[in-house]
């Protein structure tokens, strides 16, 4: 355990100043940095180059697993192949069937709303990001993936999977960012039912298993199914409107109490995604309040600095 | 610092591998008990050599860790400092510690280290009130012995 040698290695003459003077300074130095980073926000570029030191340590975390995935694919057998190549045709043939009415619907939507003056609520551009297999705090959800401002991603920029909504960025690198999912106890998404356009907000719950979501501020008489799809409502102007956020799972209508307990599912795969959708909603998401800038992103902090 | 003779490979070395652990992916379970690697082979540095990287290492280190878990940045850094600077002002006396004596100080040290995160969690709005987030310090000084041994026999071959 004698982890040091010879005298000479420790001279007693210019050890520079004591620990606590040391202390003292970096103590300083620490308490002024989260002092700019928190209340100034003014940190977003020595942020970002921090972020170019850890991005290559991250890539190296995930990299053995990203070179099993890619010798399992090199050498994926021919029959799991056919019969995930057959899986696919069945799900393009669904696909399109289902579209073969969309583009009608479209122009008969985009008429519609025409004639009511109101924006038009279709997303235009997105890109695929990947999610880096790196743990963070176990009792935050958030994720890192693989895009930053080098491809134009930006903070509070919403995330979707294939099916549902996934988080939003928090923290843009240039070549990555962070981003919290739906379920992270510090985000909340305005949604609507779908059934009867009933809004309200879900809240994450922050429970491990990432598949918990919770919407405190319903009365117990307010009319809520389970089996209900959640919608996201498009108001904070986060999250484009109309993509499912999650299933209600459990209606708990207490009498003696005001308001009910609902949980609900997310309808994202969080716990198995790799890849999901970064996107662009040119316009501005829906005309709720005339100044819907000035309106914050969603109602509690989650993640944004104030 | 001052410029001497010292090797500070070994030292660099483990900091990167003490990075690379505290991000490697692990099922939730394990997730919620992994120890503060990174922290760890700061205080094992601080305690044996203090002169070789000391608060210097300290605050670099804890910067890196806020960078990598995206949280406002020197909450790590603030702790690890004081963290470091105890384990600094203790180091002589903990160094002929027996190494279960050692454990118990480095629990008291990962506590301490534990509570600054928590208490900066708390003031930045942040606050995250499970019990299992004091679980690292116990596996972090649980699993001391092992790592005094590595670091110890990594520095010695050198």
């Amino acid at each position: 355990m004698v982890a040091f040698r010879s005298a000479e290695s420790r001279p007693i003459l210019g050890r520079g100043p004591s620990p606590g003077l040391r202390f003292f300074f970096f103590g300083l130095l620490a308490i002024g940095l989260m002092w700019l980073d928190q209340r100034q926000g003014y940190l977003e570029a020595v942020r970002r180059g921090m972020s170019m030191v850890t991005y290559p340590i991250q890539v190296a975390v995930d990299s053995p697993a990203a070179f099993w995935d890619w010798l399992s694919d090199l050498f994926a057998t021919r029959e799991r192949l056919r019969k995930e190549n057959e899986q696919l045709k069945l799900e393009v043939r669904d696909a399109d069937f289902r579209l073969m009415r969309y583009a009608d619907l479209e122009q008969e939507n985009l008429r519609l709303r025409g004639l009511r003056d109101a924006t038009s609520r279709v997303t235009q551009r997105f890109i695929v990001a990947e999610i880096l297999r790196v743990d963070l705090n176990p009792f935050r959800q958030r994720v890192i993936i693989n895009k930053g401002t080098r491809d134009g991603a930006f903070k509070g920029q919403a995330i979707l999977d294939a099916s549902g909504v996934f988080g939003q960025i928090t923290q843009v690198g240039t070549f990555s960012s962070e981003a919290i999912l739906i379920t992270d106890s510090e985000h909340a998404i305005p949604v609507q039912v779908n059934r009867n356009g009933l809004r309200t907000i879900a809240v994450g719950t922050g429970e491990f298993s990432l598949r918990k979501l919770s919407l405190p501020f319903l009365a117990t008489n307010a009319d809520i199914k389970v089996g209900d799809l959640l919608v996201s409502s498009g108001l904070g102007g986060v999250f484009p409107p109309g993509y499912p956020v999650a299933t209600v799972t459990k209606v708990d209508k207490a009498v003696a109490q005001t308001l009910a307990e609902i949980t609900a599912e997310p309808a994202a795969k969080l716990d198995r995604d790799r890849e999901v959708l970064l996107i662009w909603s040119d316009e501005p998401p829906i005309d709720v309040a005339p100044d819907a800038s000035a309106t914050p992103a969603t109602p509690p902090a989650k993640g944004s600095k104030p | 610092m001052s410029r001497d003779s010292l090797n500070r490979m070994p030292m660099l070395l483990s900091v990167v591998a003490g990075l690379i652990l505290s991000v490697l992916p692990l099922p939730n379970w394990l997730n919620v008990a992994r120890p503060d690697f990174l922290v760890i082979v700061v205080l094992y540095w601080s305690i044996m050599v203090p002169r070789a990287g000391g608060l210097t290492l300290a605050f670099l280190a804890g910067l890196l860790l806020d960078a990598s878990k995206g949280v406002v940045l020197g909450q790590h850094a603030l702790a690890l400092c004081l963290a470091s600077y105890i384990a600094i002002k203790l180091h002589l006396r903990v160094r002929i510690f027996p190494i279960w004596h050692q454990a118990l100080t480095v629990f008291m040290l990962l506590v301490v280290y534990q509570f600054m995160l928590f208490w900066i969690d708390g003031m930045t709005g942040h606050q995250v009130t499970n019990y299992l987030r004091w679980l690292p310090a116990f596996t972090g000084a649980a699993l001391w012995p092992v790592f005094a041994g590595l670091l110890g026999n990594a520095y010695q071959r050198t």
